[in-house]
């Protein structure tokens, strides 16, 4: 695989985990300002999305959906989601950060364990299976 | 009920993810342009596994919606993850995809951060 084509999927890869990120914090804020419960109310999921958190929450995470679709066309499966894992670490940090949860020191380590793992896993190659359905 | 919910997710979004691999897989190299999205938003409504992975992902989706309203966000999130073992062996065993030694010890090593992200 050429340099390009890595610099692409690493770009979509970046886009993908920022529109995940940002969105899952949107809806995430949006659904707790919400007074019904859900989970077993299909009108009161049909009423939150009236909010404008949570709207703009799945917005965001329909464009990513739309990534990672990208992203599975260009890559395998099984190296998409070990790469991805670092939205892992952006939603914990989102989650200090704007909803002031808390991160404590085993959580950094396992942000420094994702971040290794990611680096194992972006060193194999992207796409496993592009030769064999080529055939 | 949250174990159930996590359970909703994690089933759910691995299906999706094995179903949308394979697709995307057939259908070539897409892209994110304006065009780009106009064709993905195309397939997604005309092939058939496309249109079952949306419907796995909605399952999924509402079942994280309702996780996150009751969970803080640093607990729906890694615990959603257990799908990562479920889709690694089923893209080996069900996509034909090549997971080597390093790519499993990786993803292993990615799955004990999420495991701790969530203590």
């Amino acid at each position: 695989m050429d340099q390009a084509k890595t610099a692409r999927t690493y770009l979509l890869v970046l886009l993908f985990i920022g529109l995940r990120g940002f969105g899952n914090l949107l809806l995430a804020y949006g659904t707790k300002r919400l007074p019904a419960v859900l989970g077993v109310h299909p009108a009161a999921y049909l009423q939150s999305i009236l909010d404008p958190a949570v709207a703009a929450g799945i917005a965001m995470l329909i464009f990513s959906m739309f990534t990672r679709l990208a992203l599975l066309s260009v890559a395998d499966l099984s190296f998409v989601l070990p790469v991805t894992a670092v939205g892992y670490v952006l939603a914990a940090a989102l989650g200090k950060v704007f909803l002031h949860e808390e991160v404590t020191a085993i959580r950094w380590l396992a942000a420094c364990l994702i971040f290794s793992g990611v680096a194992v896993v972006g060193a194999t190659p992207q796409n496993t299976t592009q030769e064999a359905r080529a055939k | 009920m949250k174990w159930l919910l996590v359970a909703i997710t994690v089933v759910a979004t691995a299906l999706s993810d094995l179903l949308q691999s394979y697709e995307l897989k057939r259908a070539g190299e897409q892209s994110v342009s304006a065009r780009g999205i106009a064709r993905l938003a195309g397939m997604v409504v005309r092939r058939r596994y496309l249109i079952l992975s949306i419907v796995c992902l909605a399952f999924s989706f509402f079942a994280f919606m309702a996780l996150v309203q009751s969970q803080p966000l640093s607990f729906a999130v890694p615990a959603s993850a257990a799908s990562f073992i479920l889709e690694t062996i089923a893209a080996k065993l069900v996509l034909g995809e090549q997971v080597g030694k390093r790519r499993a010890a990786g993803t292993l090593l990615v799955l004990c951060g999420i495991v701790l992200l969530a203590r």
